[in-house]
């Protein structure tokens, strides 16, 4: 992941409620095995709408409150980011959505229903991840983020080499939880597959 | 000092600091290929693949396709191959198609007895909440994070906050779980619980079976609640006993013993809490593309002008314009085309029996399609030895293999643009079911009487007199 600090350019805006990933990337497009290739079927299905006219191309999008809500795909910040989209400033996110945007370098802001609207009114911003601040207009508003995904966001650090370095603190834990009453189920004990069809194929 | 449910599984997980340790990691074909392939190109192994567990749901026909490699659809067919490669690969056990034991994630990994109370379990799927109906602690994470728990066993994750919705009251006879839970997303909004932990409690949970509960569990995303719990009891432990991977002898009896401390103590606050009177509530029936656009069946769609917000006002004409629906219309009069019957929310023994016992002996409506999906191989069979496929297909009713299915527009299973289902899943967003579908969300119940009648009735006076309808 690269390394996040200002992120400026156009606005593009959807200034609606409620845009689940269903509507950002429809589950049939969800196929692809690899991780890229997945901006063309951005909005696919949604931007049919008469009144649909967001721009797809320019670094920021804002958006209304719950955006990203439904299913957890990390292809629906995959296909925004595939798009060219860097950070998604709305009045409220999906939970598991804003935490996807984190791992695939997609800045999620949450600013109040004023100041989104003010930033998409400018049609152009400059986002400024260490100084929290979002510039519109000559306006600066702050937002709020997690301290330990602003240090990821800003140093593009890998969450999985991150953790890694507690593997002290892993294995400590496993090992008590081992030797107590209750280690919990194992998959391997379940019943081997046996019934795994080799069938050849006509 | 006081805890919660939640409080005290998220102690015993702790590894460090906001790091969590998880119990058990459900994997599927479509969240998972490139997991595998970042776990490959950084020279990683799975570290615990003894708590991780795969099975083939989202892209799978229903049509009784024996392998992977007969899949019509090359996408799909590389996604299932793709999932028993990399599960051969990294030696994690796999529920593939053709396997009596595939099925949906969320009604395998209870049917197996891998779902225990007091665990931590995370999934590539939203509606992992499902499992939370054993008092574990389960939510979805997308493909970065299933790649992180894969690599680690363990999550970063910022406690979340707590909710507890009470439920009060005597269930009316008619009402289901999945009006229950439809009720409470109508009463919060589908941003409801977001940022939380949602416990479900109160006498109307305490009595309800473990299917009603993964019901109720399985939509708290739709609320959207981070995971859905329920203290664990008697039903759970009954429900647990014998299963495949559950405990066995000395073993159980000390995992029961653990699993009795798993309840909130008198005392614990929560963050919110709402309470919802399940004696208001009659059958649900979703008119709009948000799970909280839902009314009672004898109920009207409401007209855009009842809405004081311009913003849900809009919402509401959208939603209006896309389900081809006139505000004012009473619900028992929308007609429907399909009926889907099945997935994670609904697609259990109980849920089919439920439905089999409105329809035996009655046939599906002229110019009504309406299909039976058993939410996984050991559902089909169980039902298949009770005689309900032949209930079913008696009555009209296309049996079909386990999957997904029609829950998602992602297998051949799809609606057509401009199609009416009633449908037991989970979401009735704009082309969740098949670009352009008109999706309504209601229970097994009433998607089975809508069958019959060919537009939604009320279950409750279309039952034959006197005959209780399971929850
Ligand atoms: S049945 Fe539907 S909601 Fe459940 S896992 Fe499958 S696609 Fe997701």
């Amino acid at each position: 992941m690269d390394p996040i600090s200002i992120i400026e350019g156009r606005v593009s805006d959807l200034p609606r409620d409620d845009v689940d990933t269903d509507q950002i990337i429809p589950a049939r497009f969800m196929k692809r095995v690899e991780r890229t290739g997945f901006g063309e079927f951005l909005f696919h299905d949604a931007k049919e709408a008469p009144d649909w006219n967001v721009e797809v191309g320019n670094p920021i999008l804002t958006t209304g409150a719950n955006f990203g809500s439904g299913s957890s795909r990390e292809h629906a910040p995959w296909a925004l980011e595939d798009a060219g989209f860097r950070a998604i400033i709305a009045v409220s996110l999906a939970d598991i959505f804003a935490s996807n945007c984190t791992k695939v370098g997609l800045l999620p802001i949450v600013l109040p229903e004023e100041q989104v609207r003010a930033v998409a009114a400018a049609g152009d911003a400059r986002i400024d991840l260490d100084a929290q601040t979002v510039t519109a207009a000559g306006e600066a508003y702050r937002f709020e983020i997690d301290p330990d995904t602003k240090h990821r966001l800003l140093n593009g650090l890998d969450d999985i080499g991150l953790t890694l370095n507690d593997e002290a603190a892993i294995t400590a834990y496993e090992e008590r939880r081992a030797a107590s009453t209750f280690p919990g189920p194992s998959s391997l004990s379940l019943p081997p597959e046996t019934s795994l069809s080799t069938t050849p194929v006509a | 000092m006081p805890k919660t449910l939640f409080d005290k599984i998220w102690e015993r997980h702790l590894v460090a600091d906001d790091l969590i340790y998880i119990d058990l990691h459900m994997v599927h074909e479509v969240t998972s290929p490139q997991a595998f392939e970042g776990l490959r190109l950084a020279g990683r192994k799975v570290r615990r693949p003894d708590k991780t567990l795969a099975t083939a749901d989202h892209n799978v026909p229903t049509d009784g396709t024996p392998v992977a490699a007969r899949i019509k659809d090359a996408l799909s067919r590389k996604q299932v191959e793709t999932l028993e490669e990399n599960c051969a690969e990294f030696g994690v056990p796999v529920f593939s198609l053709g396997s009596d034991r595939q099925g949906i994630v969320h009604v395998v990994g209870p049917e197996q007895g891998m779902t225990q109370p007091g665990m931590t379990m995370v999934c590539g799927d939203s509606h992992t909440a499902t499992h939370g109906a054993f008092g574990s602690l389960a939510f979805g994470i997308g493909t970065s994070e299933v790649e992180h728990v894969l690599a680690t066993q363990c999550l970063v994750q910022r406690k979340p906050k707590s909710m507890r919705i009470n439920f009060v009251g005597e269930l009316p006879f008619g009402v289901t779980a999945k009006d229950m839970i439809l009720g409470a997303i109508g009463q919060m909004g589908v941003d409801g619980a977001v940022g939380h932990v949602v416990e479900f409690a109160g006498p109307a949970i305490e009595r309800l079976s473990m299917e009603g509960r993964m019901t109720i569990c399985n939509m708290t995303i739709e609320g959207g609640g981070r995971a859905g719990m329920i203290a664990p009891d008697q039903t759970t432990f009954d429900y647990v006993q014998g299963k495949p991977a559950a405990p066995t002898g000395a073993a159980w009896d000390a995992a029961v013993e653990e699993w009795k401390q798993l309840y909130t103590d008198e005392g614990a606050t929560f963050d919110r809490e709402i309470t919802v009177d399940v004696e208001q509530l009659t059958p649900r029936v979703t008119w709009g593309t948000t799970p909280d656009m839902v009314v009672g069946v004898d109920g009207t769609v409401p007209t855009p002008e009842s809405f004081d917000d311009p913003a849900e006002r809009g919402q509401a004409e959208r939603a209006l314009e896309y389900m081809g629906l006139q505000g004012g219309e009473r619900i028992e009069d929308i007609s429907i085309e399909r009926v889907f019957l099945g997935s994670c929310t609904n697609g259990r023994l109980a849920d089919l029996q439920a439905a089999a016992d409105v329809i035996r002996g009655r046939k599906v409506a002229d110019g009504v399609y309406a299909m039976v999906v058993p939410g996984s191989v050991q559902v089909k069979i169980a039902a298949e030895e009770l005689g309900l496929d032949k209930v079913f297909t008696d009555a009209g009713f296309d049996w079909r293999g386990a999957g997904c299915s029609m829950c998602l527009g992602m297998n051949p299973d799809v609606l057509q643009p401009g199609e009416r289902c009633a449908s037991t899943s989970n979401r009735n967003f704009q082309g969740r079911q098949g670009k352009g579908g008109r999706t309504h969300l209601v229970s097994p119940q009433m998607a089975a009487a809508a069958a019959i009648a060919g537009h939604f009735v009320d279950v409750r006076t279309f039952e034959p007199a006197g005959e209780p309808v399971a929850a």
